[in-house]
């Protein structure tokens, strides 16, 4: 059987857009790696109900469509006149489709510091997922690090949830409390409640200072702390004793699947390759759509606006609202603000030391990718390919933004042929199941 | 102004430049990208003596095979003297097998499908035997590429070889008949002599000399595992089918398993040839029979993960051996590419017996089957 | 369903229904489960959504499986190293 449209990915873009598709009378399958619908933004506990308004979305959408989850996408491939997505769930799984429409979300985009791969250092998103997804706090005393408005729902929620936070440390100087960018969205309520949970338990919120080491034999005990100028160069330091923390840096698009598919990309405002679309969230590529952070992080409300856009895109549904595009406009603007707001300086490079490891999965040390540099290695592919920077297990997934800084590059387009870890006693066998 | 201009940074113009430089020459690399960064830095770092026939590449192949025991002594990057066991399905496979390294007159031990476990004790069961070949290694072909130039830039004085990167080679420069130079993005540079060892676009730079090569991109894709922690396969194991293969001319897809560990802990399974142009886009069939061959040769692969693909374009000539001497159309240029699947294995002897050109000296090998105006007009198109 | 125990080593950890591996190890403050296979070096959550793959632990004998995306299951066999 051949779907009008595979939707890969079940946050607020893929649910919005497969929702919207089906109702318009397409035959649509979604497909997501997790256990429930969500995404990042929407994740929620077992048994938990997520926010109201995507509860209704998801409970409309299994009405509609076939929603298969636990179904991690590996490849997408083109033939003539469709695509299949291939899957790996239980067992190898494809799904054929004549559209397809790509929300696969973003993932934290961390720095390296001496001392990040300590157990209990996460990402900001990882200790958020912790907490949302599995009613764990990430440690008992947390200190919340990096750059961005993420840090604040991350550490509020901490705190609400009876962590001590012992601090959060904004890197970037720009903006306080008071101004900070989630009031011009008319979301001074969210901002506010922030706000609230944090000073109610007196945490500190310090900007212009940075978690440039973690301290630890074999879990984090400590961090330093610094103040940094506005480049983030170091102007002094002091130790912080915490059991937990949760860093970063902004985030990165999962663009891999759009760019198999042989999508052309651009950079967004901070540099980042995000999926090139047009007005109706088509791609380069026909029958190739994206949605949601793929083509430029912006929040789940501009996820979800441009889900809904594509979804009528697709199912031809003559001209888009007014209302929406206007939407997206707006929110767009915002996110190429917030970015503005938050740039990530160079001067975290001066935090490293030549056997702070830059890839956590090969264990590769800046002295090594120096090396590699003073070889002849003058972008980041040839770096990895001397010194094996992002050829682990995560492809370049967690190194691959502060690698291109270090090369003196944008961040490339990642190639990643498997997207996922696939046994390759299920790659050789036909797949056993067809959607 | 350098004795010789090298255009690539590949392993074949690292080897090259290298040997050039011990030879006494001034030499400059100039390369569009990084180091290593064309099909050396997609190859699985074949040193290998067992697939190939009698006859030059042979020839080529074993003194290569001890060149890079000799660098591989400088250190600096990885090689593994791990040896090759080519293995067959069939008692009439094996038959050919032996008879082929027979004929090779190369080291190697004719091992009964009993015997294999001894070799390999993950081998599947019921395999008819193989042939072992103790001269096959492994080398990490980026890192020995850079190291190669770094060591002859160390080794034979300072300001001797130049490394440049991101420097596009236009055109060529002449005097009279005679080629002296390369035109690039950069400005000119002159040299004595100009090597083309631009590897698969080695085509594209001859042509802009107004010369002729055909040489084509042959698509390899490997699928590499996640590291293991225990090695599971301790030579590079390949079925015979790999041997024909590379010696066919098909266009088609052809795939056989290739096999093997590496010191970081990935397997690396290969091999398929296609004939697509220069196209990246991943074909998921090719990687499900690479899966499919390797998981049949070894059993227990099924549960291992592949965790990267990647693949690269060979550079590959209609006879399937190497280009490697002065061009008489255009004096004062020599190639040294067209190496298809053999360039990281063939590179030192290639780059030894380039050296002993330029610098004047008889070739320790005949060069004469490697000619760069050996094609007929059809293959020339 | 009522929370159950999982095992660690040998050691039982409670887990709750639908937690992944991963939480309920960390939850019983076991956060770090594998070394790494050059420097040793200790390792267990990180980015917490399968990106990352530091977490991977052994579960009933199948190894490198991500603790962040494995759900628990009673009776489950963890094995740390």
């Amino acid at each position: 059987m051949i779907h009008d449209l595979a939707v890969i990915g079940g946050g607020p873009a893929g649910v919005a857009g497969a929702l919207t598709a089906a109702l318009a009378g397409l035959r649509v399958v979604l497909l997501d790696g997790g256990p429930r619908l969500g995404g990042q933004y929407f994740r929620h506990a077992h048994g938990a109900e997520p926010e109201p308004r995507f509860a209704r979305q998801s409970h409309a959408l299994r009405q509609r469509a076939e929603v298969l989850l636990k179904h991690q996408v590996w490849a997408v491939s083109r033939e003539d006149d469709a695509f299949t997505v291939h899957a790996h769930g239980t067992a190898r799984a494809e799904v054929r489709a004549r559209r397809v429409l790509i929300a696969t979300g973003a993932h934290d985009r961390p720095l390296p510091f001496p001392g990040w791969d300590l157990p209990g250092v996460l990402t900001a998103g990882g200790a958020q997922a912790l907490l949302k997804g599995e009613r764990v706090p990430a440690g008992r005393r947390i200190a919340v690090a990096g750059t961005g408005p993420f840090l604040l729902p991350v550490a509020a929620g901490l705190a609400r949830a009876g962590a001590e936070v012992a601090g959060v440390f904004e890197a970037s100087g720009g903006l306080g409390l008071a101004r900070h960018p989630v009031m011009a969205l008319g979301k001074a309520g969210e901002a506010a409640g922030y706000a609230w949970a944090l000073a109610a338990r007196r945490v500190p919120y310090r900007r212009n200072h940075a978690v440039i080491a973690a301290h630890g034999e074999h879990e984090l005990r400590a961090v330093t702390v610094a103040r940094l100028d506005r480049d983030w160069n170091v102007l002094g330091t002091e130790e912080l004793e915490c059991d937990a923390l949760a860093v970063g840096y902004g985030f990165v698009p999962q663009i891999e699947l759009a760019v198999q598919l042989g999508c052309l990309t651009r950079q967004d405002a901070d540099g980042t390759p995000v999926v090139d679309v047009d007005a109706r969230q088509r791609t380069s590529v026909p029958g190739v759509w994206a949605a949601g952070e793929p083509t430029g992080v912006g929040g789940w409300e501009l996820s979800e606006t441009e889900g809904r856009i594509a979804g009528l895109a697709l199912a031809g549904a003559g001209e888009v609202p007014g209302l929406l595009l206007r939407r997206r406009a707006r929110l767009r603007a915002f996110a190429a603000a917030l970015q503005g707001a938050y740039p990530v300086r160079p001067g975290w490079q001066s935090w490293l030391t030549p056997d702070t490891l830059i890839c956590r999965c090969e264990e590769v040390p800046l002295a090594r990718v120096r090396e590699a540099q003073e070889l002849g290695a003058t972008d980041a592919r040839s770096i990895k390919l001397l010194a094996r920077p992002g050829m682990g297990w995560c492809q370049g997934r967690m190194c691959g933004y502060a690698l291109a800084c270090l090369a003196g590059e944008p961040q490339q387009p990642p190639r990643r042929p498997i997207a996922q870890p696939i046994s390759l006693g299920a790659l050789a066998e036909p797949p056993q199941k067809e959607h | 102004m350098s004795d010789v201009i090298v255009i690539g940074a590949g392993v074949v113009g690292a080897a090259c430049a290298y040997y050039a430089a011990r030879a006494g020459l001034d030499v400059t690399v100039v390369d569009r990208g990084p180091v290593a960064s064309g099909t050396t830095g997609s190859g699985e770092g074949n040193v290998l003596v067992s697939d190939k026939e009698p006859g030059p590449e042979l020839d080529l192949a074993l003194l290569s095979n001890r060149l890079w025991r000799e660098l591989a002594e400088h250190g600096g990057f990885e090689f593994e003297a791990k040896g090759g066991l080519v293995v067959a399905e069939t008692a009439g496979v094996l038959r050919q097998l032996t008879e082929l390294a027979a004929k090779q007159g190369v080291e190697h031990t004719a091992v009964p499908g009993e015997a294999l476990g001894g070799y390999e004790p993950h081998l599947a069961p019921g395999l008819a035997g193989g042939v072992h070949y103790p001269q096959d290694a492994q080398v990490q072909p980026m890192l020995a590429a850079a190291r190669l130039i770094k060591l002859g830039a160390d080794s034979y004085g300072h300001g001797t070889l130049h490394l440049r990167t991101g420097v596009t080679v236009t055109g060529f420069l002449r005097s009279g008949e005679r080629v002296n130079g390369v035109r690039t993005s950069h400005g000119d540079i002159l040299g004595g002599a100009v090597v083309n060892a631009a590897g698969t676009w080695g085509g594209e730079v001859a042509a802009l000399a107004g010369v002729h090569l055909p040489v084509l991109p042959r698509r390899g894709f490997i699928l590499v595992t996640e590291p293991l922690r225990e090695p599971l396969i301790r030579h590079k194991v390949y079925t015979a089918a790999y041997v024909t293969n590379v010696a066919s001319d098909a266009e088609g897809l052809e795939t056989s398993a290739v096999v093997e560990g590496t010191p970081a802990g990935p397997v690396l399974i290969g091999a398929s040839r296609e004939r697509v142009g220069f196209d990246r886009t991943t074909s998921v069939p090719v990687l499900s029979r690479l899966a499919a061959q390797a998981v049949e040769l070894f059993p227990a692969l099924r549960e291992v993960r592949a965790i990267r693909a990647y693949c690269g374009f060979r550079p590959y000539c209609p006879d399937h051996l190497p280009v490697i001497g002065e061009d008489p159309r255009a004096p004062g240029l020599y190639h040294a590419c067209g190496h298809e699947g053999a360039g990281i294995g063939l590179a030192p002897a290639t780059g030894y017996l380039l050296a002993q050109l330029l610098a004047g000296q008889r070739p320790g090998l005949d060069l004469h089957p490697f000619r760069p105006d050996r094609f007929t007009r059809e293959e020339n198109g | 369903m009522e929370r159950f125990d999982i095992s660690v080593d040998g050691r039982a950890v409670p887990a709750e229904p639908g937690q992944t591996i991963g939480a309920a190890l960390h939850a019983a403050g076991v956060r770090s489960w594998r070394s790494t296979r050059f420097g040793g070096r200790p390792r267990g959550l990180f980015c917490g959504i399968g990106v990352c793959f530091d977490c991977l632990v052994e579960v009933n004998g199948r190894p490198a499986e991500r603790a962040c995306q494995l759900e628990a299951r009673p009776g489950d066999e963890v094995s740390t190293s």
